[in-house]
């Protein structure tokens, strides 16, 4: 673990007026005193006129001549030609205002070229940018592999993101990379909540938290700052190590995601139910991606290269489905469950002594890429029909894994990414998750089979809906009234009732029955249910003009076009009385 | 005893004096008001102005907006002073000079109140 740095305090946005001020105090002091002589000179030293009368500058003239001569504009109009005395203290004059305009001038330009003033001035241009943010936002802590894959994903779905990053070159890329929208990002210590309360954590239109840093102390701090801060904002917090997430979990964050037991999780269920496994990489893959179809992991005697954090949490998920597992490890352990080979994976002998030629399935688990990658590459060579299961520490060694072919190469930030957008994007996905899991392998098939037949193997779009006044208020009212609306009914498209809405409805939460799964099309929908669809995107769009607007949502239901104004409304009611339906409750009482 | 603090309250004390010097004396008459103590208090208003920046206190503020109060009424009147010296053409008349002594009374008011927030501003200090 890294020693705690020192939170250096942070560059406050509203100083920067104050420290220009501040840092420009003694030159104008100086230019003010050397105009104020030069002026109260000239008027006091005697010239002569035109006529040869002796006289003297006015104050007016004095500063006129002293104005255009410090600024080294230097006209030549002059009320009279000077006499010598007049000249010789004009002569002073000039050299005193260079002296003057060049300290002025060299202060200004140290003070631009301050790198303290340019944070500031960074900063106050982040907070700026935040405080003007009115579209909902989330907060991202870490610009890493995982920050980049998710402000990419956030970006595609039509979110904002405001980005605080450690490290400046990272907060540089953000530039380079393409964003349809702007993202606001700061050079800052996501630790301090200070940081985070400029970056919009306490920000109306703030709808989330990411703590994806590299550091889990940091993320843990985070964490922390949003529940006290925040508490009503979901946060996602990264925590690689257990007691990190225990103590994250210990004063109620609500999403902890360890990417390595996340993993262990999905294996396990793909060793128990490869359909299962499946629909959940489908559902909850990048978007815009396509789900290549995998093998099945095989059961039989798998090898466990490497027994550290990832290590450890594979023979869990391995155990948890009783399959048999020869673990490789420098220092093996006395332990009667598996059987332990000492040494390295990467040398074919401590291989061959696992038995790799029966082996079926191998976990290249270290903690190093190159190990990984000769692990797979020995395996492979030693038995061509090996389930290889790679992990990736790093992402810029992804060309690597790309070109070796494993079944499965496990990239930590993917992992938290993928998680991050499905818990975020649709509350109600994890309950189906969960629901699936607990679902035999020939359902998982059936649903699997009738969805991507039906959407293609690329990853879908996912959302809710919640028919509620503020969601969906066409439908609401409707139903309010007592008209009774099926899920066949709504799901067709606005545009020709007789086309099917390129949607499906996988769950249905209602307040006091059992959530349904795949519900039937003649389902009978009711204020407050809750839906979870999968469709593509076109659908989503399609669907909410349905729900929020009455003439669509009436198309839809009666195949007939509302007409639409008072005029029109109140004509067609003069020929039709009954054929069309109130607009609204305030035309019914 | 502070350095920064002597040269502080001595301009803010100058600037009301010589802004005194030139207001008393009869309102209308040119030749109780000299022009050469008008320069004085401007310039030496102007820098106890910029003496003031960058105090970030409530205090700091106060007395930045009543230095400014003083220097927009001092400039005044010496924009005024040289319209009637040399664009009108009949010089300080008694009309004109009024105009500039009431600008600058107005100025003097400013910076007594600056002077009773320093006097203020010493008291709370008690040391």
């Amino acid at each position: 673990m890294k020693p705690a740095r020192a939170l250096a305090p942070l560059p406050r946005h509203h100083s920067i007026f104050f420290l220009i001020m501040r840092r420009l105090r003694a030159p104008l002091i100086v230019l003010i005193v050397i105009i104020a002589v030069s002026v109260f000179g000239l008027t006091l030293i005697p010239g002569v006129d035109a006529d040869g009368q002796p006289t003297r500058l006015s104050f007016f003239h004095a500063f006129y001549f002293i104005s255009y001569t410090a600024t080294t504009i230097g006209f030549g109009e002059i009320p009279h030609a000077f006499s010598e005395q007049q000249r010789l203290w004009v002569m002073f004059c000039i050299y005193l205002s260079v002296i003057g305009w060049a300290y002025t001038l060299g202060t200004v330009f140290a003070l631009l070229g301050d790198r303290n003033l340019q944070q500031a001035i960074q900063m106050q241009r982040f907070v700026r940018a935040v405080r003007r943010l009115r579209e909902p936002f989330y907060l991202v802590c870490g610009y890493g592999e995982t920050g980049r894959l998710i402000c990419r994903a956030l970006d595609r779905l039509g979110y904002r993101a405001v980005v605080i990053e450690l490290d400046e070159s990272k907060v540089g890329e953000i530039d380079l990379h393409t964003y349809a929208a702007d993202v606001p990002a700061l050079t800052a210590d996501a630790r301090n909540p200070e940081t985070l309360e400029f970056a919009g954590l306490t920000h109306r239109s703030c709808v989330g938290v990411m703590a994806l840093t590299n550091d889990d102390n940091a993320n843990l701090a985070i964490a922390i700052a949003a529940r006290l801060l925040a508490p009503h904002l979901p946060a996602l917090c990264r925590a690689e190590s257990a007691e990190v997430a225990a103590n994250m979990a210990s004063f109620g964050t609500r999403h902890i995601i360890n990417p390595f037991e996340k993993f262990g999780e999905y294996l396990a269920l793909a060793l128990h139910s490869p359909a299962a496994w499946h629909l959940l990489a489908w559902l909850t893959g990048q978007p815009g991606s396509t789900v290549i179809h995998h093998r099945n992991p095989p059961r039989g005697r798998w090898i466990i290269c490497g027994h550290g954090r990832f290590g450890r949490v594979m023979v869990d998920a391995m155990k948890s489905q009783a399959v048999p597992l020869t673990i490789i490890d420098r220092s093996p352990r006395q332990d009667p469950e598996h059987t332990w080979v000492q040494g390295e994976g990467t040398g074919a002998d401590a291989l061959r002594q696992a038995g790799v030629g029966e082996a079926v399935g191998i976990v290249a688990g270290t903690g190093s890429d190159v190990d990984n990658l000769s692990i797979a590459v020995t395996a492979r060579a030693l038995n061509p029909r090996l389930y290889v299961v790679l992990r990736q520490n790093h992402y810029t060694n992804h060309a690597l894994f790309d070109a070796f072919e494993s079944d499965i190469t496990v990239v930590p930030s993917e992992i938290v990414a993928n998680e991050c957008l499905a818990i975020l994007g649709t509350p109600l996905l994890a309950p189906f998750l969960a629901e699936i899991r607990q679902r035999d392998e020939e359902w998982c098939a059936w649903v699997l089979e009738r969805m991507t037949r039906r959407f293609g193997w690329e990853v879908p779009r996912v959302w809710s809906e919640r028919i509620n006044l503020v969601r969906t208020p066409a439908l609401y009212r409707r139903l309010m009234r007592g008209e009774r609306v099926t899920l066949g009914m709504l799901l067709c498209s606005p545009g020709n009732r007789y086309e099917a809405l390129g949607c499906e409805v996988l769950y249905l939460r209602r307040d006091d029955e059992a959530p349904r799964l795949i519900p039937a099309s003649d389902l009978v929908l009711q204020p407050g249910d809750e839906l979870l669809l999968v469709g593509r995107g076109g659908a989503r769009a399609e669907l909410a003009l349905t729900l929020t607007n009455e003439h669509a949502l009436n198309y839809v239901l009666t195949g007939e076009d509302l007409p639409g104004g008072l005029v029109w409304e109140y004509l067609s009611r003069r020929r039709k009385p009954h054929a069309t339906p109130s607009k609204s409750g305030e035309q019914e009482t | 005893m502070n350095l920064e603090k002597v040269i502080f309250g001595f301009f803010i004390v100058l600037a009301a004096t010589l802004n005194f010097g030139f207001f008393v004396g009869d309102i209308g008459d040119p030749a109780h008001h000299d022009v050469y103590e008008l320069f004085a208090a401007l310039v030496v208003s102007l820098i106890a102005t910029v003496l003031k920046f960058g105090d970030r206190t409530q205090i700091g503020a106060v007395h930045l907006a009543t230095s400014l109060v003083a220097d927009l009424q001092l400039i005044a009147a010496a924009l005024t002073w040289g319209y009637a010296a040399h664009i009108t053409g009949s010089g300080m008349t008694s009309e004109m000079t009024a105009r500039v002594v009431s600008l600058s009374g107005g100025a003097l008011f400013a910076n007594v109140v600056s002077v009773i927030i320093l006097i203020a501003e010493t008291i709370m200090q008690r040391r």
